[in-house]
């Protein structure tokens, strides 16, 4: 086991931006941290409250929303609603005393490879601050134990 | 004569009424309510007695009231429907008139969203046109609200409220029509600034003869400052209060201020009395109850007649 | 439909806090419309407190399960099979579906997870407002569709009092004067000499001051 936390990171990307500037930054060989997992949406607007409940709930460290810029959601106000349930499930995190930096929403266009990168490295930078997901070694806790 | 009330005897001899007003204490101290109403002694033909006015908490209406009865002053016996049911509206009727009192004023109240108990609920089981009805029944049928004979019942003299400056303002010639038709023999009206408009409003009002139907008094509540101006002007609901006022009052020193609110109290009891329909005044000052002779004397509404 | 608001997650876990295994009852109806304890509702508090445990280092567990209306016995029936795993159910239905399941099950506590809040209609996405008190003597007849009793912050039937500003209560400027609706519906009707018409002091009888109300349909008891 090692002592160096590598944060895990769920990124929920809308296909018509964030997923392509990831595209583009892979192409330009921008390099971001392969702490980010992402995960591709049609739109933003198609991520629930729960799916990012249940990611931290299994263990991520954090969890953003990359949405298009205002005004330029392929389906008019999709990226306008996940801010919304991001601010949302933020409020939720605060009642059960969890910190709710561990969630945000990012909003990009399709060209910035260099802001996805960025971005990637940012929010990675500080969720290694914020230290592990705090039910994570409980989680670990209850698979040593379902594994007897 | 419908009642013994002091107030009808005046009106109904035509000479102007005047009656005022006193919030009784937010205690126990019964020298409170003798020291505001021993001001008005000789200068009112009644007290108003307000009913936990703006939804705080005060020394009841009736039994402050009471007091100023056994000061031989003439309380007007305000209630509200915001804090109790008919059943206790009419014990406290009956209470209230078995000691005398004879004069009442019937309102909704303020919503206790106001007052320094929001927590309270909200009786509101009857409303202020139908408090009007309730009081007219059971002294001319002489019949509870269930519809069950008194035994010797309460003749109130009955009043009620008037806003000609709340919204809808069309609708409030209507409004004191229908007050007029559940009975209300005066009206007390709501503070009146903005002049051009009461008179409108009367206009309104004589055209459908309600003048002759009802006693109108109207309000009147002079300024202490400027502040206070500005203040009922922008957040007290239902006032209305021209610019020319509270610019008239910031024009003159701060000291100098409550001088400048009686002088123009005294000027709108002037016109006011012009007014044809207009049967005496309802002089409302808050926590100024000293000022009130000062007032009348200034205006030749003194001394009150002796019905 | 019934309205209704999740409770603080705090007054919650509270409930929850001494059982291991919880039984999260959503329903299907009006609590789903409004987006209070429908089906996502559920598993959203469900995560939650699922969180919220093990961040505590406690591992409950959870069985969801979302009924088609939680105020019918017959729906509530499908919780027997569940009832023997769970120690507490948490109800996220209005008050009459928690009454259902506290009714039927006995010996299980039941805690409810969201404030049942009011009758009241869509008023656009995400917004709802109260319009009926169900008071059992409706009046929308002759106040022009629009009720005093539920939107009056005096209830007044004899409307607008002097606090009416700019079409606004004076309760709240984000109130609507329910007697300036009725004023403008009369209007549009040409029915304006209503408002001087007096409504008689209402009988509440019929309304909760007359005692808890049932409703016996002969033809269609059983």
């Amino acid at each position: 086991m090692t002592d160096i936390f590598e944060p895990e990171i769920v990124a929920f990307c809308c296909h018509y931006c964030a997923y392509t500037a990831a595209d583009m930054a892979g192409s330009k060989r921008i390099s971001y941290p392969p702490n980010v997992k992402i995960i591709r949406v049609p739109c933003t607007g198609k991520v629930d409250a729960i799916h990012i409940m249940k990611a931290l709930e299994k263990g991520a460290d954090g969890v953003y929303v990359a949405g298009c810029l205002e005004g330029d959601c392929h389906f008019k106000t999709g990226n306008l609603r996940a801010a919304q349930r991001v601010r949302r499930v933020k409020a939720l995190l605060e009642e059960i005393g969890f910190d709710s930096r561990r969630v945000e929403m990012i909003l990009m266009s399709a060209g910035m490879g260099e802001r996805f990168a960025q971005t990637a490295r940012e929010f990675t930078e500080k969720i290694r601050e914020l230290g592990p997901n705090p039910i994570r070694s409980a989680i670990q806790e209850q698979a040593r134990r379902a594994a007897g | 004569m419908k009642t013994e009330s002091r107030l009808e005897k005046v009106l109904a001899s035509g000479a102007l009424a005047v009656t005022s007003e006193c919030g009784p204490p937010r205690g126990a101290l019964p020298e409170k309510v003798r020291e505001k109403a021993g001001m008005l002694r000789g200068c009112v033909d009644a007290i108003n007695v307000t009913d936990n006015q703006t939804a705080m908490v005060r020394m009841s209406s009736w039994a402050a009231g009471i007091l100023i009865k056994q000061m031989g002053l003439d309380p007007v016996l305000q209630m509200v429907t915001r804090d109790r049911n008919r059943l206790a509206m009419q014990a406290d009727i009956i209470g209230a008139y078995s000691l005398g009192i004879n004069t009442m004023l019937c309102l909704s109240g303020d919503h206790p969203k106001f007052g320094d108990h929001p927590m309270a609920a909200n009786v509101h089981d009857i409303d202020s046109v139908q408090l009007i009805q309730m009081v007219v029944k059971m002294r001319n049928e002489g019949k509870f609200q269930g519809g069950k004979d008194i035994d010797h019942p309460p003749k109130m003299f009955v009043g009620a409220a008037a806003n000609p400056f709340a919204d809808p303002f069309e609708l409030r010639v209507m409004r004191l029509a229908k007050k007029v038709k559940a009975g209300a023999d005066f009206i007390q009206t709501q503070c009146i600034y903005n002049l051009d408009k009461f008179e409108t409003w009367m206009e309104g009002v004589r055209q459908r003869g309600l003048h002759e139907k009802v006693y109108i008094l109207a309000g009147i509540t002079p300024i202490k400052t400027a502040g206070m101006a500005r203040y009922m002007k922008n957040r007290v609901p239902g006032m209305d209060v021209p610019d020319a006022i509270v610019k008239r009052m910031e024009s003159v020193p701060k000291e100098q201020q409550p001088e400048e609110g009686i002088r123009i109290a005294v000027e709108s009891i002037q016109r006011l009395k012009e007014v044809e329909g207009v049967s005496g005044f309802h002089i409302m000052a808050i926590e100024w109850e000293e000022k009130v002779p000062e007032i009348l004397e200034k205006s030749g509404l003194l001394p009150r007649p002796e019905p | 439909m019934i309205t209704a608001v999740r409770k603080p997650m705090e007054e919650i876990i509270a409930c929850v806090s001494p059982y291991d295994r919880i039984l999260l009852v959503g329903c299907n109806e009006c609590v789903s419309v409004c987006s209070a304890g429908g089906r996502k509702e559920v598993a959203l508090l469900s995560s939650a407190l699922q969180m919220h445990f093990l961040k505590q280092g406690k591992t409950i567990e959870i069985r969801e399960m979302t009924l088609e209306r939680q105020c019918d016995p017959e729906y509530v029936e499908e919780l027997v099979n569940y009832m023997d795993g769970a120690d507490a159910v948490l109800s996220m239905a209005c008050g009459c579906g928690v009454q259902t399941i506290a009714a039927r099950f006995r010996e299980k506590p039941v805690f409810p997870a969201v404030n049942t809040t009011f009758m009241g209609a869509s008023e656009r996405q995400g917004v709802w407002s109260e319009r009926c008190q169900g008071c059992g003597d409706c009046v929308l007849g002759i106040t022009g569709g629009i009720c005093p009793i539920a939107r009056c912050s005096k209830r007044l039937l004899n409307g607008p009092c002097g606090g009416s500003t700019k079409g606004k209560c004076e309760i709240d400027a984000n109130v609507d004067c329910a007697w300036q609706l009725i004023w403008d519906r009369l209007k549009a009707l040409g029915l304006e000499k209503r408002i001087e018409d007096v409504i008689e002091a209402k009988d509440w009888r019929t309304s909760r001051d007359g005692g808890p109300r049932k409703i016996v349909r002969e033809d269609l008891a059983s």
